[in-house]
C-alpha cells in the first residue's frame, strides 16, 4: 500500500471529523437536534475509555499475559452496571455545582479551597503525559508497519517527525473546536459527536479484523476453541494478587482519570443517559475485547517469532494481502488515539486554566478592579495549555525513545490518577473528610506513585541507578523502590498501586478525623454528600448588603460577555421586583451569580472573585443550625425564618428607596420653583429695564436695535421654557396627535446628529456608529423620536468632558423591539442620582453650564412611553449610556384603549 | 375504588425500591464472580484450560449486561414518577427535597 495513500486517508478523515464536529455545532446552536444529547452519543463518546493502548495493545498483551488484558474492561464494567453507588451521585453533583472539570469538583467540596484544585492539577498533567506520548507512539508505529511492508520502495518515515505532525494537528483541532467559546457549562457538543463517531470508526475496525481472522483464518469458533488450548496461552498463569489488582485499579481509574470525567460528567447532557449507559459502555467493552484473545492466538501462529504481538491487527491482515482491511485497522487505531488525546487535552487544559492561570492572574494583578477582557484571557490560556500538553507529551516521546511495550506506559498512568479516588470518594459519601486530610492524601499518594513506580518505569541507570535498586537510597534496605517496608516479591505494579493508595487512604482518613473543617467546607460538605436530599436547601455562603451590585456588573460583564450579563442581572432584578438592571445583593442572587461565573472559570476562581467585591464569605447563623442539626422541621422552620427576614428586609429597603426618592423629589420641586421664578425674572427684569429704556426716547437708533433684539432674544427664551411646559403636560395626559409613518432609523440618526451638532459647536466629538444595524424601518413617529435623540445627542455634547469625547450608538433588534444605546465616555451619573434624571426639572450640575429648565429628560421618557417604548440609564458602561427600546412597528396609540 | 389505588402505589413503590436494592447488589455480585477463578485450581495444576476460562468470564460479563439493561429500564421509569411514589412511602423512604 502506497505510503501517500495512507497519508491521503487520514488527512480525509481528519477533514470529515471537521465537519462532523462543525455541523453538529452548527446544529445544537440552532437548537435543532435532540439526538445530539442522546444515550446513543453520550455512551459512545464514553468510549475515550478505549485508547490506542486497548486498540493495538490490547492484543499484544493478551499474546504476553493471556486473559489478564480483560481485566483492564472489567472493572469499569463494575463501575458502570453499579452506576447507582457513585456514577449517579458524581453525576448530579457535577452538574448541580456545575463543575468543570475532576480538579473542580474536588477544590469545590473541600471548600473551594485552590490549593487543592492545583494539586489535582498537577497529578493530572503528569500522569497524562506518558499517556499522550504513548498514542503519540501507537500511530506513529503503525506508520511504521505500513512503511516496512510497502513494496514501493520508500524509505521508513522519519518517526519523530510523524509524531510532530500528528500532536500539532491534533492541537490544532481541539483548538478550534475546544476553545471556541466559554461555555457556561463546559459542554463541546461538536467535539461529542466527532467522539462518538470515532468510536463507531474503532469498534467497526476491530470487529472486522476480528471476524476476518475467525471465519477466513481459521474455520470458525471451534477452530479457534482448539488454537487457543495448543497455543501458549494455554500456559498462561493467573496471578491472584495481579487479577484482583488491575480490576481495581481499571475500576478506579475510570473514576479519576480526567478525560473520562470530561464526558462522563461535564459534558453529560441528560442525567437519564447514565441508565442506558450503565449497560450499553459495558456491552461496547465486551464488543472490544471479544476477538482479542483469538486475533492474538492466530497471530502467533501464522507470523514470524520476532513479530512485535502490539502490532498483531495491523500486520496480521498486512501479511495475507489484505491492504483495505489493514487499512481500516489502521483508521480504527488513528481514531483511538486522536479521541482519546483531544479529550484528555481538553480536560487538561480546562483544568490548567480554571486552577493555576485564574488564580496567578486573579494574585498578581495590581489593583483590586477587574479590568480587561477575561474571556479572552481564559480562552488564550487554554488554547495555550491545550499547545503545552500535547507538547509534553511529544516531549515525553521524543526522549523516552518510544520503546517499553505500550501497556506498561498506560498501567502506570492508570496508577498515577487513581490517587484522587479516596478525596473524590471521601467528597461524596463522608461529611467529615476535610481539606486537611485531601491534601495530605493527594500529596501522600502522588509521592509514593512517583517514588516507587514513575521515577522507576524510566529503568536502572535512567533516573535511580542500579544501587537504588538493589540497596535502597543510602542503603537503606527497607526504602528500596519495588520493596517498601521489606514488602519484596511483589509485582512492581502491584506494589506500588498497594502502597501508594494504602498510606493514601490512611493520610486522608487521619488527616480528616484531626483536622476542623472550615464553615465553607461543612456546607459544601452537605451539599455534595446529601445531593439528593438537599434539592432546595442549598448552603447560602453570601451575607448581603456588603456589596455593590454595580461593581458585580462589571465582573459579570467582563466574564460572561455584555448582553449575556445585562439579561442576567435584569432577569434577577425583575425576580425580585425593582426595576433596572441592578437587583439586590440578596443571598440568593450572589449564590446564582456565583455558580453562573464558576460554569465559566471554575468554583474557586468564582469564588475568590465574588469574595473579594462582597467582603469575605460568611455563614449565616441560620446556615451554622443547618449545618449542626438536619432535621427537616428545623430546616424547614430557619428556612422559613430567613424567607420572611428577607422579604422584610427588602420590603424596608424599597421603603426606604421610595422614601429618599420623595423627599429628594420634594426638595427638587422648591429648588425648582424658586429657580423657574428666578428664570422667569431674569428675562423680566431685562425686558422692564429695557423696555423703559426704550420709552424714554431719546436713544439713538443703532443702540435702540440692539436693545430690542435683547428683549426679543428673552421672549424667545420665556417662550421655549414654557412651550416645555405646555408639552410636557400634553404628553403626561396622553393626549398628543402622533404622526405614525415608516422611517428609516439611520436618517432619524443623521438628522439628530445635524441638529445637536449646534450645541458647543466648538468640541470635535468622535461618533462610532454601526451603519448596517441602523438599516431598519420603523413605524412610529419620526419627529417625536428624533426630538428623543437629539435630546441624549446634544446631553452628551454638553456633559461629556473627556479630553478626547466619543459617543457609541448601538442598534440591535430583539424580535418585534428595537434597542437603540447611545453611550458616551463622559464621567456618567452618579449612582444616586440615577433614579431621579428622568423626573421633571431634575438637574445634575450647576444652572449655567445647562441651557435648560431640566425638562429634557423627563419630555424624552413621556415621548418613549407615548411610542409605546421605554428610554433607561444603563449602568456600568464606562460613561453615561441611555437605552432607548421602542416597537418596531407601532399600529395605534398605545393609550388609545386607556383613554 | 380510592382506597385500592394507593395499596397498588405502595406496592409499586415496594417493587421500585427492591430494584434499586438489586441495582446496588448486582456489582458486588459482578465481583464476586469475576473474582472467583483466583481460587479455582492451584497454580501447579498445568491442566487448565485457558479457552474454558474465556469463556466463561464472557458469560459472566454478558449476564452483568443483560442483568444491567432489564434494571436500568426499570429504574428510568421510576426516577420519572419519583415524586408520586414518594409521597406513598411515609417516612421511610429516602427524603427528596421538598418541592
Amino acid at each position: 500500500m502506497p505510503f501517500n495513500l495512507l497519508v491521503l486517508a487520514c488527512l480525509c478523515y481528519a477533514v470529515l471529523l471537521f465537519a462532523i464536529a462543525f455541523v453538529a455545532e452548527r446544529n445544537m446552536q440552532a437548537g435543532a437536534a435532540r439526538w445530539l444529547r442522546s444515550p446513543l452519543v453520550y455512551t459512545l463518546s464514553l468510549s475515550i475509555y478505549c485508547t490506542a493502548w486497548t486498540f493495538y495493545g490490547a492484543v499484544g498483551y493478551a499474546a504476553r499475559s493471556g486473559l489478564e488484558f480483560a481485566t483492564i474492561y472489567l472493572g469499569p464494567t463494575l463501575v458502570f452496571v453499579g452506576w447507582w453507588w457513585v456514577l449517579r451521585k458524581m453525576v448530579r453533583i457535577g452538574r448541580r455545582q456545575r463543575v468543570t472539570s475532576i480538579a473542580d469538583m474536588i477544590s469545590s467540596r473541600y471548600g473551594k479551597s485552590n490549593l487543592l484544585g492545583v494539586i489535582v492539577t498537577l497529578i493530572s498533567v503528569v500522569a497524562a503525559t506518558p499517556y499522550i506520548a504513548l498514542q503519540l507512539q501507537s500511530v506513529t508505529l503503525s506508520f511504521g508497519v505500513f512503511a516496512a511492508a510497502g513494496t514501493y520502495g520508500w524509505a521508513m518515515p522519519d518517526t519523530n517527525a510523524t509524531a510532530l505532525w500528528v500532536a500539532a494537528g491534533l492541537a490544532l483541532f481541539t483548538i478550534l473546536f475546544g476553545t471556541r467559546n466559554l461555555d457556561a457549562n463546559e459542554q463541546h457538543t461538536g467535539i461529542v459527536t466527532a467522539i462518538a463517531v470515532e468510536a463507531v470508526v474503532k469498534l467497526v475496525a476491530l470487529l472486522a479484523v476480528g471476524i476476518y481472522v475467525v471465519w477466513v483464518l481459521a474455520d470458525g469458533p471451534v477452530d479457534i476453541f482448539e488454537r487457543i488450548n495448543a497455543s501458549a496461552l494455554a500456559d498462561w498463569q493467573l496471578i491472584p494478587s495481579r487479577w484482583s489488582g488491575l480490576i481495581a485499579l481499571s475500576a478506579a481509574a475510570v473514576l479519576c482519570l480526567p478525560r473520562m470525567f470530561q464526558v462522563l460528567v461535564v459534558e453529560c447532557g441528560d442525567e437519564r443517559n447514565l441508565a442506558t449507559a450503565s449497560w450499553a459502555f459495558p456491552l461496547y467493552l465486551a464488543a472490544m475485547s471479544v476477538f482479542v484473545v483469538p486475533i492474538a492466538v492466530v497471530g502467533l501462529q501464522m507470523l514470524p517469532a520476532g513479530a512485535n504481538p502490539d502490532l498483531f491487527v495491523l500486520t496480521l491482515p498486512l501479511s495475507q494481502g489484505q491492504g483495505g482491511l489493514a487499512m481500516l485497522a489502521f483508521l480504527g487505531g488513528f481514531s483511538s488515539a486522536t479521541s482519546m488525546v483531544i479529550v484528555a487535552s481538553i480536560a487538561l487544559s480546562t483544568m490548567v486554566s480554571n486552577h493555576i492561570v485564574m488564580p496567578l492572574w486573579l494574585s498578581l494583578r495590581p489593583t483590586r478592579e477587574v479590568t480587561g477582557d477575561v474571556r479572552r484571557l481564559v480562552l488564550h490560556a487554554r488554547r495555550f495549555s491545550i499547545a503545552g500538553v500535547l507538547g509534553l507529551g511529544y516531549l515525553y516521546y521524543s526522549l523516552s525513545g518510544g520503546s517499553a511495550a505500550l501497556a506498561a506506559i498506560g498501567l502506570i498512568s492508570f496508577v498515577g490518577v487513581a490517587q484522587m479516588l479516596p478525596a473524590m470518594l471521601g467528597a461524596i459519601f463522608w461529611r467529615g473528610a476535610t481539606r486537611v486530610g485531601a491534601t495530605a492524601g493527594l500529596c501522600i499518594g502522588f509521592a509514593i506513585w512517583a517514588y516507587t513506580l514513575f521515577l522507576p518505569s524510566f529503568g536502572p541507570g535512567g533516573v535511580y541507578p542500579l544501587s537504588m535498586f538493589m540497596e535502597g537510597p543510602f542503603g537503606i534496605g527497607w526504602l528500596r523502590p519495588q520493596a517498601l517496608f521489606g514488602v519484596a516479591g511483589m509485582d512492581p505494579l502491584i506494589h506500588a498501586l498497594f502502597w501508594s493508595l494504602s498510606l493514601n487512604t490512611a493520610a486522608f482518613a487521619i488527616g480528616s478525623l484531626v483536622s476542623f473543617p472550615t464553615p465553607v467546607e461543612r456546607v459544601q460538605g452537605l451539599a455534595f454528600v446529601n445531593v439528593f436530599d438537599t434539592e432546595r436547601t442549598e448552603p447560602l455562603a453570601w451575607e448581603a448588603g456588603q456589596v455593590e451590585t454595580e461593581e458585580l456588573l462589571k465582573l459579570a460583564q467582563r466574564i460572561l460577555g455584555d448582553e449575556p450579563a445585562l439579561t442576567f442581572f435584569e432577569e434577577a432584578a425583575s425576580a425580585q421586583g425593582t426595576e433596572g438592571y441592578l437587583p439586590d445583593p440578596t443571598p440568593e442572587f450572589l449564590d446564582a451569580l456565583e455558580r453562573k461565573l464558576a460554569g465559566a472559570v471554575g468554583a474557586a476562581a468564582a469564588h475568590a472573585m465574588i469574595a473579594e467585591l462582597a467582603g469575605r464569605a460568611r455563614v449565616t447563623v441560620a446556615d451554622l443550625m443547618r449545618v449542626a442539626d438536619e432535621t427537616a422541621q428545623i430546616m424547614e422552620y430557619s428556612g422559613r425564618l430567613e424567607a420572611q427576614r428577607a422579604e422584610m428586609e427588602r420590603t424596608a429597603r424599597q421603603l426606604r428607596e421610595a422614601n429618599e426618592k420623595l423627599t429628594q423629589l420634594s426638595i427638587q420641586k422648591d429648588a425648582f420653583l424658586s429657580q423657574i421664578s428666578h428664570e422667569l425674572r431674569t428675562p423680566m427684569t431685562s425686558i422692564r429695564a429695557f423696555s423703559e429704556i426704550l420709552m424714554e426716547g431719546d436713544v439713538p437708533p443703532e443702540v435702540a436695535g440692539g436693545q430690542a433684539r435683547i428683549i426679543h432674544d428673552e421672549a424667545i427664551r420665556l417662550t421655549r421654557l414654557l412651550d416645555d411646559l405646555l408639552d410636557l403636560s400634553v404628553l403626561e395626559n396622553g393626549t398628543v396627535q402622533l404622526d405614525l409613518r415608516l422611517a428609516s432609523l439611520n436618517e432619524l440618526i443623521d438628522r439628530a446628529l445635524r441638529a445637536a451638532a449646534q450645541v458647543r459647536p466648538d468640541r470635535v466629538f468622535m461618533v462610532w456608529r454601526d451603519l448596517p444595524s441602523e438599516a431598519l424601518f420603523l413605524r412610529t413617529d419620526p419627529d417625536r423620536l428624533s426630538q428623543v435623540f437629539i435630546n441624549l445627542v446634544s446631553n452628551s455634547r454638553k456633559y461629556c468632558d473627556a479630553a478626547k469625547p466619543e459617543l457609541r450608538i448601538n442598534v440591535k433588534q430583539r424580535g418585534a423591539r428595537v434597542i437603540v444605546d447611545f453611550i458616551d465616555n463622559g464621567p456618567g451619573i452618579p449612582k444616586d442620582k440615577q433614579q431621579i434624571i428622568f423626573e421633571k426639572f431634575a438637574r445634575l450640575s450647576d444652572q449655567t453650564r445647562a441651557g435648560g429648565a431640566g425638562l429634557g429628560l423627563a419630555i424624552c421618557r413621556e415621548i418613549m412611553a407615548n411610542l409605546g417604548g421605554t428610554i433607561a440609564y444603563l449602568p456600568a458602561q464606562g460613561g453615561a449610556a441611555f437605552r432607548v427600546t421602542l416597537p418596531l412597528r407601532l399600529e395605534k396609540h398605545p393609550f388609545a384603549d386607556a383613554a | 375504588m380510592r382506597r385500592r389505588s394507593p395499596v397498588f402505589l405502595a406496592r409499586r413503590a415496594y417493587r421500585l425500591r427492591r430494584l434499586r436494592d438489586a441495582a446496588r447488589l448486582l456489582p458486588v455480585a459482578g465481583a464476586f464472580l469475576l473474582l472467583l477463578p483466583i481460587l479455582w485450581e492451584p497454580p501447579e495444576a498445568s491442566d487448565r484450560n485457558t479457552a474454558w476460562d474465556g469463556i466463561y468470564l464472557f458469560a459472566v460479563w454478558g449476564g452483568l449486561i443483560a442483568l444491567a439493561a432489564w434494571l436500568a429500564q426499570g429504574l428510568a421509569a421510576g426516577e420519572d414518577s419519583d415524586e408520586a411514589t414518594d409521597a406513598e412511602n411515609g417516612p421511610d423512604g429516602p427524603r427528596r427535597g421538598e418541592r
